[in-house]
């Protein structure tokens, strides 16, 4: 296995992990590249074809590099009923991205994700796991500037 | 002044998105060597952040929407009478605090306060007791599963605890996939001992010798707790059931978001690491699970309710709730409600007493609750004085669910709402079935169309052919009851499909291509606030909303100080490209 994803070495080789494997690959990388796929091809001993696949059903993993912050604007019904579109549209026309993308600085990168667990605060978003509840549009130019200025 | 034991701050992910980090920060440089702990969540999400003191005496004093500063922070060390926060009478009346009684009160990942609080006796007690027995205590208790389907607990044990093998399987679903739904992240980050505690009552009755917890990774602080919490018991060899010669083993899964993982043969297939698609039954799990082991699966609530069950004696936990369904529920509530959070109530109470006076919605705002989330159905206002409970509301044609009840507001559209959830299965559908894969994403084609004012009579008759159908055709849960939403809205809401596809109007105002943006000139101050804003340039010099341009994303109408912007009814505003 190549030197860069030796860390997988810390799972043992139990096909059940895989997905903590691919876990892992994620929080180390930010998205599973090809390279990374073929690693825990090899550390699971399982085909590549099989890790892509089981891959592509969860909606976790990435296969792009994301942005250096990471925005999910939740789309559960909570927030949905709360205008959970409208955020999304505001924060698409603020970075100019739509759902997936990131921005050609690499700074932000924009995911709908369904329910943070924070419903009693809708609408809410989340930027690399921080939670931002009970937006308007004010408030969300205002979060995403600070972001802006951290740079 | 009573003197001030310690400070308790609410720092579950509802506390924390509400800025309860730095209250806490702030309240401990202003503490002094009073002792402050971090708690989780007692509720009343909607005025987190939440800070308690305890006095000497043995009482507290809330306080709420505690902002951040020192200034804050040493009003509330001076017990001063400003925020102060009571829970509200009728409220407290109507809940019934069994299982969340120490929810927001103790410290989560303190080993020896959960014990100092009755913590593990009922674990005890356990042991005292014949496996078979627990089992049975259970049934007594008449407990279904708060995961949604609402099995008897005590009927899956004893499948599982008939199968003599030495290796036997329980997995604790954390995965709580409905949308809008956060009672079992609240327990994991409030209580995560009691939820073990569950879990290892259940596994000692059962004969279980390794337990699964597959928990969402959108919920990394319950992930934490959880962690800490198994390590503390490790340590303590609570792991260590009576009777057993070796420990039992404790591992924790994280999701990798896919709803479908919530159903059980699916998590099952995640669990051993390949794609989360839904077995077929039988097989059940009790006779081949995990790895063709014999294996049980229970949701995180119907865990927690195991330690007080045991504790009171099943006898006495039947005595709350209806004659089929047993106990107390946990519901979080969202929405169009002022008091959104979690309510701990008995089964039986009526929705009225849920929105109305726990949640305080407004009578004649609201105009339906949404229960079961993604797989249940809705249910208008004439319908709130139902008593809740497992058969009442499948009688009505939605579903108790796992606890997610979502208020939805005189002002939101019936067929939007229904035309959310499809978005959501059809796009979580595995794709194993067909009906399932294909007729959720034609459902959703449709009721997109006739959002987009573009539907027809036909589409109706179409929906209504489809449901049964894909129900029919569906081998899991998920493609079972997927049609409901719509079935359920068209139940008691046809007037708004019709008004939607014959006259082409959305009353409530929110399809986007059913409405105008208008500005009224009598109200308007001309500051510009909404030209400046305005992310397509559609408001010109005049003050004039172009609904040619105007991408109804209302971002005008939220910045106006005067409420000056409103949406109208298709062809009531100006669009340049109709009239010059
Ligand atoms: C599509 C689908 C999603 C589900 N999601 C969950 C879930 O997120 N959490 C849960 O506890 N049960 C969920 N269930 C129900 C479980 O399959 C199962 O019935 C439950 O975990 C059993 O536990 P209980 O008897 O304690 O309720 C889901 C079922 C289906 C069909
Ligand atoms: S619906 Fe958005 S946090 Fe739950």
């Amino acid at each position: 296995m190549s030197e860069e994803f030796s860390y997988l070495n810390q799972l043992g080789s139990d096909k059940g992990d895989l997905i903590k494997g691919l876990q892992l690959v994620q929080s180390r990388e930010g998205y599973v590249s090809d390279e990374a796929i073929c690693a825990v091809s090899k550390h699971f001993s399982v085909p590549e074809a099989e890790v892509e696949g089981v891959l592509t059903f969860y909606a976790q993993f990435k296969r792009v590099k994301p942005g250096k912050y990471q925005i999910s604007v939740c789309d559960g019904t909570a927030c949905h009923i709360k205008g959970s579109t409208q955020i999304q549209a505001w924060v698409s026309a603020e970075l100019g991205i739509k759902d997936g993308e990131t921005t050609p600085d690499g700074l932000f990168s924009l995911v709908t994700v369904a329910c943070l667990g924070c419903c009693s605060l809708a609408p809410v978003l989340s930027i690399n796991g921080k939670v931002y509840g009970k937006l308007d549009r004010k408030g969300l130019t205002r979060i995403l500037n600070e972001y802006r200025k951290m740079k | 002044m009573a003197n001030i034991k310690r400070i308790k701050v609410g720092t579950a992910s509802c506390g924390l998105a509400a800025g309860s980090g730095a209250v806490l920060e702030a309240v401990k440089r202003n503490a002094g060597n009073i002792p402050v702990v971090e708690v989780g969540c007692i509720g009343h999400c909607y005025a987190e952040p939440i800070v308690e003191v305890e006095c000497e005496d043995g009482s507290s004093i809330f306080y709420s929407r505690v902002a951040g500063t020192d200034d804050a922070a040493r009003k509330i060390i001076a017990l001063s009478d400003e925020g102060r926060f009571s829970i509200p009478e009728k409220r407290a009346s109507l809940e019934k605090n069994i299982v969340t009684r120490l929810a927001g009160r103790i410290n989560p990942v303190d080993l020896a306060e959960y014990r100092a609080n009755g913590g593990f006796e009922a674990l005890k007690r356990a042991f005292s007791m014949k496996p078979e027995d627990v089992v049975e205590e259970v049934k007594k208790g008449g407990l279904r599963g708060r995961g949604g389907g609402g099995f008897p607990t005590g009927m899956k044990w004893s499948f599982l605890a008939a199968k003599k093998v030495p290796e036997k399987v329980l997995i604790c679903n954390a995965d709580e996939g409905d949308p809008g739904a956060f009672m079992d992240r609240s327990m994991m980050e409030s209580v995560p001992y009691q939820v073990l505690e569950g879990m290892l009552i259940g596994a000692y009755a059962t004969g279980a010798t390794k337990i699964f917890i597959y928990c969402r990774a959108e919920y990394p602080l319950a992930i934490k707790h959880l962690t800490l919490a198994i390590e503390e018991m490790k340590k303590a060899g609570l792991d260590q059931l009576a009777g057993r010669e070796k420990p039992l083993e404790i591992t924790i899964k994280e999701g990798a978001g896919a709803f479908v993982c919530g159903e059980e043969t699916a998590m099952i297939n995640s669990l051993e690491g390949h794609r989360g698609t839904p077995r077929f039954r039988p097989p059940f799990p009790t006779d081949s699970g995990w790895n063709g082991l014999p294996t049980a699966i229970n949701n995180v609530e119907t865990f927690a309710n195991i330690p007080p069950l045991i504790a009171m004696g099943g006898e006495a936990f039947a005595s709350v709730g209806t004659e089929k369904s047993k106990g107390t529920k946990i519901f979080a509530l969202a929405g169009d409600v002022k008091n959104p959070g979690l309510t701990e109530v008995p089964m039986g109470i009526t929705l009225a007493e849920i929105v109305y006076d726990i949640g305080g919605a407004e009578k004649g705002s609201v105009k339906a609750v949404q229960t079961g989330g993604p797989s249940g159905g809705c249910i208008p206002a004439e319908h709130f004085d139902v008593k809740i409970d497992y058969d009442s509301l499948k009688e009505l044609g939605a579903i108790m669910g796992s606890g997610g009840l979502i208020v939805i507001g005189k002002n939101r559209c019936m067929v939007e709402t229904a035309r959310y959830f499809l978005s959501f299965t059809h796009r979580e559908s595995c794709g194993k079935c067909t009906f399932c894969r294909v007729g959720t994403t034609r459902m959703y084609e449709t009721l997109e169309r006739i959002v987009a004012g573009n539907g027809t009579e036909e589409d109706i008759a179409f929906l209504e052919d489809l449901g049964p159908k894909i129900r029919k055709g569906s081998l899991c849960g998920l493609g079972q009851t997927a049609p409901n939403p719509v079935l359920s809205t068209l139940r008691f809401f046809r007037n708004e499909y019709e008004a939607h596809v014959k006259d082409h109007v959305c009353d409530a105002m929110e399809c986007r291509a059913l409405v105008d943006v208008k500005l009224n000139t009598d109200k308007c101050i001309h500051c510009g606030l909404c030209i400046r804003t305005c992310p397509v340039s559609a408001i010109g010099p005049d003050f004039k909303v172009d609904n040619a341009k105007c991408t109804r994303c209302n971002s005008c109408i939220e910045v106006c100080p005067k409420k000056a912007i409103s949406r109208v009814r298709k062809g009531e505003g100006f669009n340049s490209s109709i009239s010059k």
